[in-house]
């Protein structure tokens, strides 16, 4: 009966989708997307020439990148492998970070790895199959980047891998219009981003929204805003430790980080704007919770820069459009710290063409050929000619790891013991947004950490 | 086989005395019954049919509201399908369709033939340490398949094979044949000794009466054992990526979907469509082979 029933009811729907298909098919008109990045680069192979040609070889490159991110990348390898012959293989994968470990110990490991977390570079580096980077790639290391970059791509005094792109994850999306409307003015330190918060609120509007929800990983928003404070009240020496678990994580420190970042988070005339209240963080996405600002029933919402590609398709990102970004401001003017995350190009392998891949992607011309093919993307490496970004995030990100005086420090929760950076951490953060203490919530991440 | 080749939704207790076709039928052409039938299968096609009317929705319209809006506020869109089909700008699933059929036929295919006859050994052939080996093979099915994978991997790679398609021919029939070799032994088991012995009476040796006897027998079974491997190794997902990876010229369908939301989760809406374009070949398959599926399920082949 059951089976019947299902047959005439896939007649039906059968019936219903073709009836659907012809009545399209006589609306017609093929609104194909835009293919923004048709345009590659044209290639001028005298570049190229230190490399050598190495033609018949194949390079193989494992990541988490994928669809619509990955054809940016693949793009930006084409004038390598029209210059040197070279075929270079991309495998996006989007469980990535276990299938490459598993990869490696059964020595099934790809040539170059795009790996996004300085602890699983740690990881791989274990295993015993990866290979230290060639001279050249840490010449131009040395050249491009700064020492903290370096520092990440290091493990145990030995340099593996060079950086690759980069995040910045102290931002704050507002929307232009509305401070324009209300004269409000971008804050330069924490007490004026509490004034206009509070500025925000007297006029009967809850300034901030927040979501923490993401699956799994419910909880791990509320990581960075506490790593964001963390390097604002204590500095990056004291963050190095408290990532390294130097200092523990009850420490006072690191309470008052946790408190910090709950003066916004925990306020009730703060947030939630346009979702509900300091409760209902825990239950919106991550995806969905700046939008409000489009409605205009919430103001601040602080998100990496990846966020811009979360934004509807019709909202303009820029500084005079309806959304855009400013720093998360430091303690006062002169300090000037940056959390955010990156990837490392780590090879398992040493083969010449594998070397003169890794090379060129540690090159100021690779980060510049990837920037012109690609939305959304900045590296720190310094030789970056930030005229060539066309979306404003993108420059602001730029600006700021390019900037003198800022200070990089990466996700600290990414390079924590997974059973706290990528467990306790989350889970006791959405306890803490439900009502636990602080004091509770450090106390029971310190609990979790592996003795 | 008539009587109980009707609903497995309904299987009332037949009293004894009456006719139990007559009674059967009479139960099962009650309203009542019918009516909780149509419940169910309402309720268990409700999920499917929302996802079906949510890959024709337009992006905006999915990411926003719920697909029962559809009803107030028709839209429809064949964007999501394009786009999950398309080479050129999309993603272009269609050859990893292709895939998933390379690498499901001769999965379905290795166990199927290499069971059947070790089932027939076991059933049939009278050999010393039988019980214990028949017993050794059954226990394999509690090994859980996440311990094999990264020794396997490692055998692969010594063997030169990683990352082809022989990778997952052979990891798939490894893991299916244990229950393969168990459920033919017990069909096989089921069919009387009399038939075998008749035949071996006429002259026939064991190749004659497995092919010439057995096999017509045993097509329920098989067909049934072959649509469970099928479906199993088409929506397998974790065998694939460990041993395919997610490069374009080995990996199936489900390791495409997986990847179909983008890096950071923000092309969900595709995921309907691609979920439709991966589930039209087990949905064919089900609706072609149902009649065996069900007779292989009931039937220990004595009827054929």
């Amino acid at each position: 009966m059951s089976l019947r029933a299902t047959r005439t009811r896939t007649a039906v729907a059968s019936a219903g989708v073709l009836g659907l298909t012809l009545a399209l098919a006589a609306c017609g008109g093929g609104s194909d997307s835009d293919d923004t990045s048709a345009n590659a680069p044209k290639t001028d192979c005298s570049q190229f020439s230190q490399y050598g040609d190495l033609k018949g070889k194949t390079v193989t490159v494992f990541t988490g990148i994928v669809t619509p991110e990955d054809k940016a990348y693949t793009d930006s390898y084409k004038p390598f492998e029209e210059c040197t012959g070279v075929t270079i293989k991309y495998e996006g994968d989007k469980s990535f970070e276990t299938q490459v470990l598993v990869r490696a110990k059964a020595g099934n490991a790809p040539d170059i790895a795009i790996v996004p977390q300085p602890g699983l570079l740690a990881q791989l580096v274990a295993t015993g199959n990866a290979k230290e980077a060639p001279a050249e790639v840490a010449a131009n290391v040395d050249k491009f980047w700064g020492k903290d970059w370096k520092a990440y791509g290091t493990v145990d005094g030995k340099f593996y891998a060079a950086p690759s792109g980069a995040s910045i994850k102290s931002l704050v999306w507002y929307s232009p219009k509305e401070f324009k409307d209300n004269g409000y003015q971008v804050p330069k330190t924490l007490d004026e981003l509490y004034a206009l918060s509070d500025k925000i609120a007297a006029s009967g509007k809850k300034p901030w929204c927040a979501g923490i929800s993401s699956g799994e990983a419910t909880g791990w928003p509320v990581t960075d805003w506490m790593e964001d404070m963390m390097l604002r009240l204590n500095g990056p020496e004291t963050y190095d430790k408290w990532v390294k678990h130097e200092i523990p994580f009850n420490s006072p420190e690191s309470a008052a980080a946790l408190d910090e970042a709950g003066k916004i988070l925990k306020n009730d005339k703060y947030v939630n704007g346009g979702l509900g209240d300091v409760k209902s963080i825990a239950t919106t996405t991550f995806q969905d919770a700046g939008l409000p600002i489009l409605d205009g029933t919430c103001s601040l919402h602080r998100q990496a820069s990846f966020y811009a590609a979360n934004w509807p398709k019709n909202t303009k990102v820029a500084e005079d459009g309806d959304v855009f970004a400013f720093y998360l401001p430091g303690k006062d003017t002169s300090s000037k710290p940056l959390l955010g995350g990156g990837e490392f190009n780590l090879a398992f392998a040493d083969r010449p063409e594998v070397k003169a891949f890794q090379t060129y992607l540690s090159t100021d011309t690779w980060a510049n050929i990837k920037v012109s093919v690609s939305q959304g993307w900045v590296s720190a490496n310094k030789g970056l000619d930030a005229s060539k970004l066309t979306s404003p995030v993108d420059k602001l990100a730029a600006q700021l790891l390019q900037d003198q005086n800022a200070v990089f420090r990466f996700d600290g929760s990414d390079m924590m013991p997974g059973a706290v950076g990528s467990n306790a951490f989350w889970k006791q953060s959405t306890s803490w947004i439900t009502g636990q203490s602080t004091k509770q919530t450090v106390d029971n991440i310190e609990a979790a950490w592996p003795k | 086989m008539s009587t109980t080749s009707a609903p497995l939704t309904s299987t009332p207790p037949i009293a004894p005395g009456a006719p139990a076709a007559t009674k059967a039928k009479r139960k099962l052409t009650s309203p009542w019954a019918s009516l909780i039938a149509v419940v169910i299968a309402v309720l268990w096609t409700l999920p499917t049919f929302g996802l079906a009317i949510s890959s024709l929705r337009p992006e905006r319209q999915i990411k926003t509201t719920g697909w029962w809006t559809f009803f107030t506020d028709p839209q429809v869109t064949l964007d999501n399908y394009r786009e999950v089909l398309d080479v050129e700008n999309g993603e272009g699933l269609g050859s990893f369709f292709v895939n998933s059929f390379v690498i499901t036929i001769p999965s379905v295919l290795i166990p199927l033939c290499l069971a059947s006859l070790a089932a027939y050994a076991f059933a049939w052939i009278r050999f010393r340490g039988r019980d214990l080996l028949f017993i050794v093979i059954f226990a394999l099915q509690i090994v859980p398949i996440q311990v094999t994978l990264i020794p396997l991997l490692t055998l692969y790679v010594d063997a030169g094979i990683a990352g082809q398609f022989w990778t997952l021919w052979l990891s798939h029939s490894t893991f299916a044949l244990p229950l393969a070799i168990f459920l033919l032994h017990n069909f096989m088991k089921e069919i009387p000794a009399g038939l075998l012995e008749a035949a071996r009476v006429d002259g026939a040796g064991h190749v004659q009466i497995f092919f010439k006897v057995l096999l017509p027998l045993l097509t329920p079974a098989l067909a049934a054992f072959g649509i469970f491997q099928f479906l199993w190794v088409w929506n397998d997902l974790l065998v694939a990526l460990t041993f395919a990876g997610g490069g374009p010229d080995t990996a199936p369908i489900t390791v495409a979907l997986a990847n179909l939301s983008g890096t950071r989760g923000t092309a969900w809406h595709l995921l309907s469509a691609g979920a439709f374009v991966s589930i039209i070949v087990p949905v064919a398959i089900f609706l072609l082979l149902q009649r065996y599926f069900v007779r292989g399920l009931l039937a220990g082949g004595l009827k054929g």
